[in-house]
């Protein structure tokens, strides 16, 4: 290809991505300028000055640390729990190759498709009986059922590729199954234990329906709860919205940056299994 | 003795026992009673009621849950068709193009930009996009204005004829990424010498596209095809945060219609049948769709 033809390809496909980031970049804009400032230059214009405010106005008002904190609790807690609970399936159909693997592990794909609003009322009932209804744990204990029923899928698949020798070599010199699974199984495995891990956190840190339903105090809202919530009552002014979504963002592309590596390799083997 | 047990795989189905009663109980259990309540007429207190099909019968005559189905097709085509139209393009430009001549440090920071809005809680994506949508003081409003399109300015969620393609608009943009990634990871494993020689042969990137990028990449077009085509039809929080269904239900979704059902009017039993038959149709695609990508892999 030419020089004079690579140029405008390039320029398509640098727009394009453009157009990808423009939102946030708009948002990162008007978070930091004051309301005045707003209404006088309108969204587009860069802000005279650097106004952290609204931003710090926001963070209180809706106690965002705490926000986070919930989050991460539920999240990280899902992340640990699911990938225990997923171990222990795929140590059963990956490695120990029970009969009818294929249609447990069929089960357990279409349990992780299953539309959450055909589970919300019941779970959103039994919760209230069991007097796990706004409590945080109702939902770490959810989410680490339905993360793992993704992870069983993966992690079956994977360990079912798991070089025997060893594992019979273990056998011999008599370990038992928790001792193969702990010390040899876990392991070898842990690259494929991470990207779950890291899964099951975004995941569950993205989740909305059944936050929304499970926790309506404010104490106990994640952050996509807290903010979806905020944004249906139409209360906040342009500024607020844009720290919001300025908030709301960051630790998503924290992780992101973290993890970018992880997960794009992940996306892949997960996608195509 | 050990070793015996071992070689038939016994012994180890003993760790599927806290797995298969979790499950029972956070998804089995659940979606039993959902299935019962939906042939009931209930409040969610005291008991509920049999009535049988009733629920069903009112769901095949209501036009509210009809269009909202219509409106899952939409989301079928803004979240699988399009998204992975423009995927495979942006893929095959980055994978081939970009890095190629420019380097594959430029090629991945793209494909970042690319992905960035697939890491977004929805609830934030939500926000951002009514901002930028809002018809006073919007951002995409003041754009058009400022380029001399001030004519083209819209209430863009609020408008019954606009605001089903304003949702859509958003969905390709939060879904783009996930087909871009895919597809060019897929791209790695065929073979650059066939590229390379089909170059000599005097064919053109188009012609290569079409020629030999897509037929390679048919397992992984495959694949997220039919992940997206179940994410649109599952479609919720997007359209809580940006429109709440409205206006005038013009962006109703199978899922915010059972939401409301439940929560809203509280009428459980409806909202169990309207569920139920969003999983039905689910499961059912889901079904289909990996018997024949196990098919396919089979017959390779």
């Amino acid at each position: 290809m030419t020089t004079a033809k690579r140029l405008p390809a390039l320029t398509v496909i640098v727009l394009g991505a453009v157009v990808m980031v423009l939102p946030l970049l708009i948002v990162l804009n008007n978070a930091v300028k004051s309301p005045g400032d707003y209404s006088a230059h309108g969204p587009l214009a860069l802000p005279h000055k650097i106004y952290l405010s609204g931003i710090k106005s926001f963070w209180t008002r809706v106690d965002f640390g705490r926000m986070l904190l919930n989050s991460t609790v539920i999240s990280g807690s899902v992340a640990v729990i699911g990938v225990a609970l997923s171990l222990l399936n795929a140590y059963a159909i990956g490695i120990g190759r029970i009969k009818g693997r294929t249609w447990v592990l069929g089960f357990f794909v279409l349990a992780n498709i299953l539309p959450q609003e055909s589970l919300v009322y019941p779970l959103y009932y039994v919760a209230k009986q069991l007097g796990l209804y706004d409590t945080r744990w109702s939902l770490i204990i959810v989410f680490s059922v339905i993360q793992a029923a993704f992870g069983t899928y993966l992690l079956s698949s994977v360990l079912g590729s798991f070089p025997r020798e060893i594992i019979e070599a273990a056998r011999i010199d008599g370990a038992n199954s928790w001792q193969v699974l702990w010390r040899i199984v876990v392991p070898v495995s842990r690259p494929t234990l991470g990207v779950l891990m890291v899964f099951f956190f975004i995941w569950t840190w993205n989740e909305f329906l059944l936050p929304l339903v499970m926790l309506p105090s404010n104490d106990n809202q994640t952050v996509a709860v807290a903010l979806g919530v905020l944004q249906g009552q139409r209360l906040m002014d342009a500024t607020m919205t844009n720290a919001a979504g300025l908030l709301g963002s960051l630790p998503a592309i924290a992780f992101f940056l973290i993890f970018q590596r992880t997960l794009t390799r992940g996306i892949a083997v997960g996608a195509v299994k | 003795m050990r070793a015996r047990s071992h070689a038939r795989g016994g012994g180890l189905a003993l760790y599927l026992v806290p797995g298969a009663l979790a499950f029972l109980a956070v998804i089995v259990l659940p979606f039993a009673m959902n299935v019962w309540y939906s042939f009931t007429d209930w409040q969610g207190v005291g008991s509920p009621h049999w009535t049988g099909l009733a629920n069903y019968r009112r769901l095949w005559s209501d036009d509210q849950f009809w269009e909202s189905f219509r409106h899952s097709l939409a989301m079928v085509l803004a979240m699988a068709v399009i998204p992975t139209a423009l995927g495979l393009v942006v893929a095959a430009a980055l994978f081939d193009f970009v890095a190629r001549n420019f380097g594959s440090r430029i090629a991945s920071l793209l494909r970042a930009c690319f992905y960035l809005p697939q890491v977004l809680p929805i609830t934030v994506a939500g926000i951002v996009w009514s901002w930028v949508l809002a018809p006073e003081g919007g951002a995409l409003n003041a754009l058009l204005k400022a380029v001399g399109l001030g004519s083209l300015r819209q209430d863009w969620l609020g408008d019954p004829k606009v605001a089903l393609y304003s949702v859509m608009a958003v969905m390709v943009w939060v879904q783009l990424g996930f087909p871009v990634v895919i597809f060019m990871s897929g791209l790695q494993r065929i073979d650059p010498a066939l590229h390379e020689a089909a170059e000599l042969d005097g064919a053109s990137w188009w012609q290569r596209f079409w020629h030999l990028t897509l037929p390679q990449l048919r397992p992984e077009i495959y694949v997220v095809m039919l992940w997206c085509t179940i994410a649109a039809l599952k479609v919720f929080g997007a359209v809580y945060v940006l429109t709440k269904g409205g206006p005038a239900d013009a962006t109703d979704v199978p899922s915010y219609f059972s939401f409301a059902t439940f929560f809203e009017k509280t009428q459980v039993g409806y909202g169990s049948a309207i569920a139920t038959v969003m999983a039905v149709i689910i499961l059912a695609l889901a079904l289909v769709g990996l018997r024949f990508q196990t098919r396919a892999e089979d017959a390779q």
